[in-house]
């Protein structure tokens, strides 16, 4: 205990316990999310036993768990396929080079369905193109803006009207600019995944142009004061002054912008009928079926427990990042 | 004596929106090569704009300040500040706040290991070498006040500004402090021009006293010599008759002839809530 430094015991208040009490602690720590959880479930369990639909009776805990044990034997089932799909044409090509050495052998790739993990694969790809995207444009913007009042004040009335919009008036506007511009016959991407991504960058960039340019606009008078005097250029500034004040705001609009990125792609996604999880959600409601509705539910759940993992991964970021090891995150 | 720097009818006037309003009016002031000059007088009175406006951070609206005979217009790492607040960057260490002073100063005339072994000096200098890899959040306000003396002596400059640099340290890091201020003032002569609150600081580091008279239209109203022999002892001087004669000059100036700072803005007070009691009682009325 005595070795402890003072800078350990800030971060960690609960080496300060002792032994049993510290037990406690941890026991409160993992206890009081159970009991919350537990809770909800029976909430859930009890009223989703009272809600009949078209599609039978409201998903329960237990027929989401039945869903998701489903949802996955279908993708192995699916792997399975592709797998012997491959094995199959592999064979058929070796027999046929076998009979005829300048045979002309094609590989043809498997056209399976995508399954629900494929689909959360897709998303996950989209969502984070259009956030680094984004903040590619957004950070130096913000980082511009913050730093001089008059191209402030010319392009703030712009980003207060395009902040605000919804991400499905942008998305037939993004899809009919895509196919005239995107004209080639040899795609990298595909046009559906072109635009989902630019919905998203245009939805994700506000958050982070709006914090990181008040991060830099109130940087302390007296290190701006320290910068005058020691006469530093333009980048050394920037570099040694602005961006390390600025960092915490540049990262909350960082998560900002992240979280808005995942909303905006799972509804630009079901409108457009654009490959990922909105789509999976909006077939799944098409195809009506018994299941249908405990399936949306797993989606629901996965989107907001990825949701929730990405913040994280910013949080972590944002940790590795800060010079300033003692600040609360949350 | 050949003047070094000169403040010449330096006067600034602020905008306000019932016009400009007159802060500072016509100080004159030389200073030669070497000297300690302390500024002394009522918050407000414009201590710190003075300074600023030496530091090139500010402009004068009339008359200028010329150092070497060249006019300065604007911040220069030759005139190197230490702030009130030590204004380290809490990203660095200490040494790194030290390195970007050196780098921007020397950056064409030093090598990588004559830069090292200079920012290593100048913290020996403040006593600092135990704590360079420290950042600013891990060292004490007076370790952090040391770093920030350092990372201006660093800059090898002509003149050395000090706003209030030791105001916000407690009596005896205060003392440490102003210690090691005389002995590096003794060993390299840089020209210093210091603002502070505190007359026994003012009377002990000072080669100079300049007084100066309350604001609006602030400006240098006495100066006094302080002819005491160096090196000095605090303790033996405050023993010292012609010591506590200087202090009582100092004393006398700011709380007999310019004591009317309480009574000026106790007036403006009574005269502000005169005009607003109309104006609530019609207000109550409506």
């Amino acid at each position: 205990m005595n070795t402890l430094s003072l800078s350990q015991l800030r971060r960690n208040p609960a080496r300060l316990i002792p032994g049993p009490a510290r037990l406690q602690s941890l026991a409160m720590a993992l206890m009081l999310p159970a009991a919350g959880l537990l809770i909800f479930l029976f909430i859930w369990h009890s009223a989703a036993n009272m809600i009949d639909t078209s599609l039978g009776k409201f998903p329960g805990p237990a027929q989401v768990w039945e869903q998701s044990v489903n949802l996955a034997a279908e993708h192995s089932a699916e792997r399975q396929r592709a797998h012997d799909f491959h094995e199959r044409q592999a064979l058929r090509n070796a027999e046929r080079l076998a009979a005829d050495p300048a045979a002309m052998v094609e590989i043809r790739p498997y056209t399976g369905k995508p399954t629900f993990f494929d689909q959360i694969g897709t998303s996950l790809v989209t969502v984070l193109s259009g956030f680094i995207l984004a903040s590619i444009i957004a950070i130096p913007l913000g980082i511009l803006i913050g730093l001089n009042q008059t191209i402030y004040i010319a392009i703030n009335p712009l980003i207060q009207l395009f902040k605000p919009v919804s991400p499905l008036a942008w998305l037939p506007l993004v899809t009919m600019v895509v196919s005239a511009v995107y004209v080639t016959n040899d795609p990298l991407f595909s046009k559906s995944f072109l635009n989902s991504m630019f919905t998203v960058l245009l939805c994700c960039l506000w958050p982070t142009v709006i914090n990181t340019a008040v991060g830099v606009a109130n940087v302390s008078k007296d290190l701006l004061n320290v910068s005058h005097v020691l006469q530093l250029n333009a980048l050394t500034h920037v570099f040694k002054i602005v961006l390390p004040s600025a960092l915490p705001l540049m990262f909350t609009g960082l998560r900002l912008s992240l979280g808005i990125a995942w909303m905006v792609l799972i509804a630009a996604e079901m409108l457009a009928q654009n490959p990922g999880l909105g789509k999976f959600v909006w077939d799944e409601f098409q195809n009506g079926s018994s299941n249908s509705l405990g399936r949306i539910m797993v989606a629901v759940l996965v989107i907001g427990f990825i949701g929730f993992l990405l913040d994280r991964t910013m949080l972590l970021l944002q940790r590795r990042v800060s010079w300033d090891k003692n600040a609360i995150l949350r | 004596m050949n003047t070094y720097l000169q403040l010449s009818e330096v006067s600034i006037d602020f905008p306000t929106p019932k016009g400009p309003f007159r802060a500072l009016d016509k100080i004159n002031l030389d200073i030669v090569k070497g000297e300690f000059v302390s500024l002394i007088g009522h918050s407000g009175c414009g201590k710190s704009t003075v300074l600023n406006i030496v530091a090139g951070l500010h402009q004068a609206t009339y008359g200028g300040v010329l150092l070497e005979g060249r006019e300065v217009n604007s911040p220069g790492a030759e005139r190197a500040v230490v702030f009130q607040n030590h204004s380290l960057l809490p990203w660095l260490t200490a040494y790194e706040n030290v390195e970007l002073a050196v780098k921007q100063v020397f950056k064409r005339t030093k090598s990588k290991a004559e830069m090292r072994a200079w920012i290593e000096h100048n913290l020996e200098l403040v006593h600092m070498t135990h704590a360079m890899d420290k950042r600013p959040d891990e060292i004490s306000g007076g370790m952090k006040q040391r770093v920030g003396i350092a990372r201006a002596l660093a800059m090898e400059p002509k003149v050395l500004l000090m706003d209030e640099p030791f105001g916000a340290l407690d009596a005896l890091t205060r003392a440490h402090l102003q210690d090691s201020l005389m002995e590096i003032h003794r060993d390299l002569g840089n020209t210093v021009i210091m603002i502070t609150h505190d007359v026994d600081e003012a009377v002990l580091l000072s080669d100079r006293i300049v007084m100066m008279t309350n604001g609006p239209a602030a400006t240098v109203g006495e100066i006094l010599a302080i002819d005491l022999p160096r090196p000095r002892q605090r303790v033996e001087l405050s023993d010292d008759a012609h010591y506590n004669h200087l202090r009582h000059e100092v004393l006398a100036f700011l709380y007999e002839r310019q004591r009317k700072v309480e009574d000026f803005s106790a007036a403006k007070k009574a005269r502000d809530r005169a005009t607003d009691a109309p104006s609530g009682r019609s207000a109550c009325a409506v």
